[in-house]
């Protein structure tokens, strides 16, 4: 496991926003964090992200516990964090946004050919169809965005890659796109942490499923362990969604 | 170029790239007001009527320079007009009332107007104030100071006598003096425009702290968020605006020789708006110092120019404003043109 919780939990004043959640990420795997608004998904990937600490349980980079104090040590151990804001400045051009805040340098210039020349490729490296490295990141479609996120975040040595709902604002053409780049960073060896609340995005690219509801984890399954049925079901709290078939159910 | 190019940008012929440079308005609004004033001015046209045009050019452009770079970091700074004042005056005082050498009265000069930008950022990046306010109260503060310190010690509204003052030759060939090109006598400033907007376009375009620029007035949030230094870039970027209000401020000074306690006000719009002719966003995170130096050379042409067709000089306000609202309409319209989705 490159990154994985013991029975992790998280209070802010008297609200248990988090309790008792263990999961794990292997390095060239996809683990799905499943859950509806509320359930505790962004704490979750906050504490991993080095946002927020843990108050309870243990956290654990390669087998060893950590306490990341902030996203500058959760970067450093090489977990980067693709949120769904981005930070792209939308008038910039794709490969000015690529490295801000990393430039490459060559003596006291912003080496501009290399780092054109970089962001293609590694673009290109994740299959990722950019016509025109130039062009600014406004004119770029979301899934296009969330691809370039993600492929700067591999190029910046992520070995762990936090996806928050990378897929939830987008078209199901586009959010197709969005998992092909997912299943790609999975090949290249990076372990994903994939948060979304939609159990047809998670199930075709994820390896292990966990559930969160009500800021507690559901139990952490594997692919084989599951199907997308049991899934969906527990995911929306199978019951619940009954009673309101049942409840719009004509008279 | 090696990359081998995608199928889809070969369409994206040199015309499309020439067209979403940020200066495009600017470049047409210089071929245009040049066409109108040289078709009906053979002095306009001629070496030492480009001297004269290019001369209000120069000090205009290298203020407008560096509030482009300001603005595309996402800022005003309304004090800049104003701080060229400060600037002379403290250099003429300091040389002609306490006996200060020309040279290190300048110094005087840099350091109080470094400070003022230092403030400037200071204020602007700690209480998140917008800058518009903040300058706007500077811009107050500055003019009382230059008024009242200037009339306990003169008397007067002005300071004068700095030929005299020890160290002014040299300052003044420096930075007041005259280079002779084909018999034709250019203003030094234009050499110093020049070279302002030389280094303004290699940071911006070349340069770490150029790609911060854009970020910070693009998107500041996001660009805190993959690790730009924010508040460090605009300060550095008011710094920059004080700094070319000192040269200004020194260059102006040394050519009269003597200084207006009221000069500069109202400068500071003329700067901005230059800046916008050139191209830059009043949202800021888009604009060029080219551009910006192309607005000032716009503006010196029009200022020249009505003058020497003969025409009252009143009408320079309104082809001043018939100006910017080309410009932005312009502008607007590249931009869109720029950004529009390519699928």
């Amino acid at each position: 496991m490159i990154l994985e919780t013991r029975g992790i939990g998280k209070r802010f004043g008297s609200v248990l926003a988090l309790r008792d959640v263990s999961m794990g990420v292997r390095a060239g795997e996809v683990t799905c964090v499943l859950g509806d608004n509320g359930a505790g998904k962004s704490t979750l990937i906050k504490i991993l992200a080095g946002v927020h600490q843990h108050d309870a349980g243990t956290l654990l980079v390669d087998g060893r516990e950590v306490r990341l104090t902030g996203p500058r040590d959760a970067l450093d151990r090489g977990i980067a964090t693709v949120y769904q804001d981005l930070a792209m400045i939308p008038l910039m051009s794709v490969w000015r946004n690529f490295f801000l805040g990393s430039e490459p340098r060559k003596g006291l210039a912003f080496d501009v050919a290399r780092a054109r020349r970089v962001a293609r490729e590694e673009l290109k490296a994740m299959g990722i169809d950019i016509r025109d490295v130039d062009q600014p990141v406004g004119t770029l479609s979301g899934g296009e965005r969330q691809s370039v996120a993600i492929a700067r975040a591999v190029h910046f040595g992520a070995r762990v890659l936090i996806l928050d709902e990378p897929t939830s604002a987008l078209g199901v053409k586009q959010a197709g796109v969005v998992l092909r780049y997912i299943a790609r960073a999975r090949d290249r060896g990076l372990g994903v942490v994939f948060i979304t609340h939609n159990p047809h995005h998670a199930y075709p690219v994820g390896d292990r499923f966990l559930l969160l509801n009500r800021g507690a984890g559901m139990g952490e399954y594997g692919k084989a362990d599951i199907t997308p049925q049991e899934l969906t079901s527990l995911m929306s709290g199978g019951a619940e969604l009954e009673e309101l078939a049942h409840e719009l159910r004509r008279e | 170029m090696t990359i081998a190019a995608d199928e889809r940008v070969a369409r994206v012929g040199l015309a499309r790239r020439l067209l979403i440079r940020p200066e495009l308005g600017a470049v047409v609004g210089l071929v245009v007001v040049f066409s109108f004033f040289a078709a009906q001015s053979p002095v306009f046209r001629s070496p030492s009527g480009i001297a004269n045009w290019l001369d209000p050019a120069a000090t205009l452009g290298i203020m407008a320079v560096a509030v482009a770079l300001l603005m595309i970091g996402g800022e005003f700074d309304l004090s800049a007009g104003v701080l060229t004042g400060t600037s002379g005056l403290i250099l003429v005082t300091l040389a002609t009332r306490f006996g200060f050498n020309v040279w290190l009265a300048m110094l005087a000069g840099l350091v109080v107007a470094l400070g003022v930008g230092l403030a400037n950022g200071l204020i602007v990046t700690r209480t998140r104030l917008p800058s518009f306010i903040v300058t706007l109260g500077t811009f107050l503060m500055l003019q009382g100071v230059n008024l009242g310190v200037t009339k306990a010690i003169t008397g007067t509204v002005q300071v004068s006598g700095l030929r005299t003052a020890s160290g002014f030759e040299g300052a003044s060939a420096l930075l007041a003096g005259t280079v002779e090109v084909g018999g034709t006598s250019f203003r030094v400033a234009i050499l110093w425009w020049i070279l302002v907007t030389a280094v303004a376009t290699w940071v911006l375009m070349r340069s770490k702290a150029g790609n911060w620029i854009f970020a910070v007035g693009g998107d500041e949030q996001a660009a805190r968020a993959v690790g730009v230094p924010a508040a460090r870039t605009k300060i550095a970027l008011f710094m920059t605006t004080a700094f070319a209000a000192w040269l200004v401020g020194s260059i102006l000074a040394l050519r009269y020789t003597s200084v207006q306690a009221n000069i500069g006000i109202g400068q500071e719009f003329i700067y901005i708006i230059a800046a916008v002719i050139g191209g830059c966003l009043l949202t800021g995170g888009y604009g060029s110092a080219i551009g910006a130096a192309i607005g000032a050379v716009i503006f010196g042409m029009a200022d020249k120019g009505i003058v020497f067709l003969g025409w009252d000089a009143d009408w320079f306000k309104f082809f001043l404003g018939a100006m910017l609202l080309l410009a932005t309409l312009a502008n607007r319209l590249v931009r869109r043109y720029a950004e529009e989705v390519r699928h």
